[in-house]
């Protein structure tokens, strides 16, 4: 291997020279430039959503001892479901273990940016309120957090679509959307003095 | 005509890749059945898991793997016109994969490894599940080793000169495969196998799925390889033409193998133990693979409109009346297309980052990779199998018209299987569920989607035993006259390859380039979970 600059751009320029050498015919350039123009595209508009609208999967790499989850704090069984604070963010925090997702009902307003913090007490799980975003694998050891709106009120399955078990088409709760106006912010909240 | 060793190697290999599939397919069928819900009777979670993870292994890994190999064979030897190297070892590689394959069998059909063909700790399995898994692993490494030895011992004898197109991609397959297995072996050996043997007491599942997700996707392209090689080497001959660019073939195949191994993370999307940085890094690779097949589509249809025209064919589109659809390697190839156009808009979804949240792990799934892979690689292997059997046998096929219809009924079962499996998936249904009982309306609108689907596994199923009878037929045929001797048949370019720079005609840089793009895709990810405070699972029962 060469280590001076000057000879790996040598290397480079006959690689190049090489490369030019080859028979190549123009219709297939053509269609390799229009190829390269569409991925080109995609790749685009996934980055810029990336970076300017935030449009990114869930994705905080935070870790929790599954095995424990009664000992910690924020998913101790008293301190599941829907919580607003003092800034009015909603957060809901959901615990998921065969076969169901704990708490099995809850109430969430439409139109706001809710964010959900998902854990395993046993094995892999998934969730997704279908025809929504609100799609995340549960992995033990992690804490799946998912930030989404719900434009319509309705009521709406949660369900588990990773295999859990044997049990695992029986794993779903329900999450009932309500209109903004409608929704009241849940008694434990810090918003409503408690905690 | 081929040699006797190569024969017999190849058609073991090949018949071991055809039993498994047609036990499979009987599986696939009572599936669809089972999950519809309209047969109480067959309601079973436990039957239903055993037999989708058995499904699932034997068409993803053995199917593919035991094809892969004995194609391998045969290829390396008729285009480098050199026996196989080493006969012993290639024999020992297949008894090495062929005892893999019946340990892991045993849990499977006994309900000890219902861990689905993924097996996502911290459920696990029964040892013999991960052993059998890795012997039949090891076996195909075996192959590997031999395709390489092949390959470089022919390019030292043949000082120059460009190593046969054919060989050129089945030794890149090898290559790609060796770094592709990697990722579930270190996953196998040091997590899963000590884990069921008690041997360890957790495992970090975040770990598990970014080693699984490093051979997850690459091995889409192991499969899929043998396919691309026959759309470029069989085909253009088969439709009477000429292949468009054998260049242009060499680079597809390197870009294929070069960026299907750092692109693993577009399976952990939806993932909480990668971060987002890295899941676009692979996301954007991952259209970067597109181009390749890009290119492949472009190069198959300029031979076929090559072959089109010189038998006649006018027009825009006259030269596609003239090619020869009777032939079932230019049939298979026209099916295969077509749904490789409607899988691939599939995976534009797919792949787009955040769209991927709506039908991720949804029905959508498994309808996508039956209608690619069931469908456009496996109508490929169909094709092949057509190709060969006369070649290793030394027997006319039994029947080509009753081949013709089985190709045409396999693209037409996949139409009808695959078609309300996406749907059903738009519609919220998840993957991997063996009957419906969620207490919901939404899942009134999928019964008419379930029964479709009950249709359309029973066409693949029918053509899936045309196809086995009439490779039997075949071998079995006392009387047929040996047609065959004739040699095989590998297309010639329109240009002859002048001048091949090195980089066109041997793996070292390529190897070089994926170390260093492997280090960095998946060096930081790895590492992550050495470097923060993770917390260990152990193992679960289903
Ligand atoms: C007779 C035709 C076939 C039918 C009716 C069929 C049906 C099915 C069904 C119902 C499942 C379960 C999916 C779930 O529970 O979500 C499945 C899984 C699977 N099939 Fe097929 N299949 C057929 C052929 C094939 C072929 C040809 C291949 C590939 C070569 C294939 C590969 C797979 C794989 C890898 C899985 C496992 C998926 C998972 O674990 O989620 N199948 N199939
Ligand atoms: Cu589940
Ligand atoms: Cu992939």
């Amino acid at each position: 291997m060469q280590t001076e600059p000057s000879k790996s751009a040598n290397l480079i320029q006959s690689l190049c020279a090489q490369f030019n050498a080859i028979h190549i015919d123009h219709l297939e350039k053509r269609w390799i430039t229009i190829s390269l123009m569409v991925v080109g595209l995609l790749v685009g508009i996934i980055t810029l959503d990336a970076f300017f609208h935030g449009v990114n999967p869930p994705s905080k790499v935070e870790t929790i001892d599954s095995a424990s989850l009664h000992l910690s704090k924020e998913f101790a069984e008293d301190n599941l479901g829907v919580q607003v604070d003092g800034k009015g963010a909603v957060t809901i925090r959901m615990v998921a273990g065969r076969y169901s997702f704990f708490p099995k009902h809850i109430d969430v307003p439409a139109e706001t940016p809710l964010t959900f913090r998902w854990v395993s007490m046993d094995v892999l799980h998934g969730v997704h309120i279908p025809m929504t975003n609100m799609s995340t694998m549960i992995v033990p050891g992690y804490v799946a957090q998912v930030s989404t709106t719900f434009p319509k009120p309705g009521e709406y399955p949660l369900l588990c679509n990773e295999y859990c078990g044997l049990g695992h088409n029986h794993m779903w709760s329900n999450i009932s959307v309500i209109a903004k106006e409608d929704w009241k912010a849940p008694v434990k909240s810090p918003a409503n003095g408690e905690q | 005509m081929i040699d006797a060793t190569t024969r017999k190697l190849a058609l073991s290999h090949l018949w071991v890749a055809f039993a498994a599939f047609i036990v499979a397919c009987f599986m696939g069928e009572y599936q669809v059945l089972e999950r519809s819900g309209f047969f109480p009777v067959l309601d079973s979670a436990p039957v239903y898991f055993a037999s989708v993870s058995t499904h699932g292994v034997l068409m993803a890994f053995v199917l593919t793997t035991f094809f892969i190999m004995g194609f391998g064979y045969t290829i390396a030897t008729t285009s480098l016109k050199q026996p196989v190297w080493n006969k012993p070892l290639a024999w020992g590689g297949f008894w090495l994969a062929l005892v893999g394959v019946v340990l892991a069998a045993i849990p499977l059909l006994t309900g000890k490894a219902s861990v689905l063909y993924t097996f996502y700790p911290p459920i696990v399995a029964h040892a013999a599940f991960y052993i059998g898994a890795t012997l039949l692993v090891v076996g195909s490494w075996v192959w590997c080793a031999i395709m390489l030895v092949m390959f470089s011992q022919w390019k030292t004898a043949n000082p120059g000169q460009a190593v046969p197109l054919p060989m050129f991609a089945t030794a890149a397959n090898a290559m790609l495969w060796l770094w592709t297995s990697a990722g579930v072996a270190l996953e196998v050996l040091f997590q899963l196998i000590p884990l069921s043997l008690g041997w360890i007491d957790t495992v970090d599942p975040g770990l598990a799925r970014t080693l699984f997700a490093w051979t997850l996707h690459p091995i889409v392209y192991f499969w899929l390889i043998p396919a691309y090689t026959a759309f470029y080497v069989f085909v253009p001959k088969q439709a009477g033409g000429y292949l468009f660019s054998d260049e242009m073939a060499r680079i597809a195949f390197i870009v294929l193998a070069v960026f299907a191994l750092p692109i693993g993370f577009h399976h952990l999307y939806m993932d909480p133990e990668q971060a987002s940085g890295w899941k676009l890094l692979h996301g954007i690779g991952t259209f970067v693979v597109a181009l390749p097949t890009l290119v492949t589509g472009f190069t198959v249809i300029a031979s076929l409109e090559i072959a089109g025209r010189l038998r006649g064919g006018k027009g825009l589109f006259g030269w596609i009346l003239t090619l020869p659809w009777t032939n079932t390697m230019v049939l298979s190839v026209i099916l295969a297309l077509l749904m490789l156009i409607f899988g691939g808009f599939g995976g534009i979804v797919n792949a787009s980052y955040a769209m991927n949240a709506m039908i991720h792990n949804t029905a959508w799934v498994p309808g996508h990779f039956h209608l690619i892979f069931g469908g456009t690689t496996i109508i490929m292997y169909f094709a092949i199998a057509y190709y060969l059997w006369p070649l290793l046998t030394g027997k006319a096929l039994f029947s080509n018209i009753m081949a013709v219809t089985q190709l045409w009924l396999w693209f037409i079962g996949m139409a009808i299987l695959t078609t309300p499996w996406h749907v059903l998936g738009l519609l919220g249904q998840p993957r991997r569920i063996s009957s419906v009982v969620y207490n919901n309306l939404l899942t009134l609108a999928w019964k008419p989607y379930e029964f479709m689907m009950i249709f359309g596994g029973l066409i693949l199923l029918g053509s899936a035993c045309l196809f086995i009878y009439n490779l039997v037929k075949t071998q079995l045929n006392p009387t047929s006259e040996t047609v065959v001797a004739e040699e095989i048949e590998f297309a010639e370019p329109i240009h002859a390859v002048t001048t091949l720079p090195e980089y066109l005609n041997g793996l070292r840089l390529w190897n070089k380039v994926i170390a260093v793009l492997m280090a960095v895709s998946f060096g930081y990810p790895i590492l992550q979970f050495f470097f923060m405070k993770t917390f260990g699972s152990s193992a679960w029962g289903y």
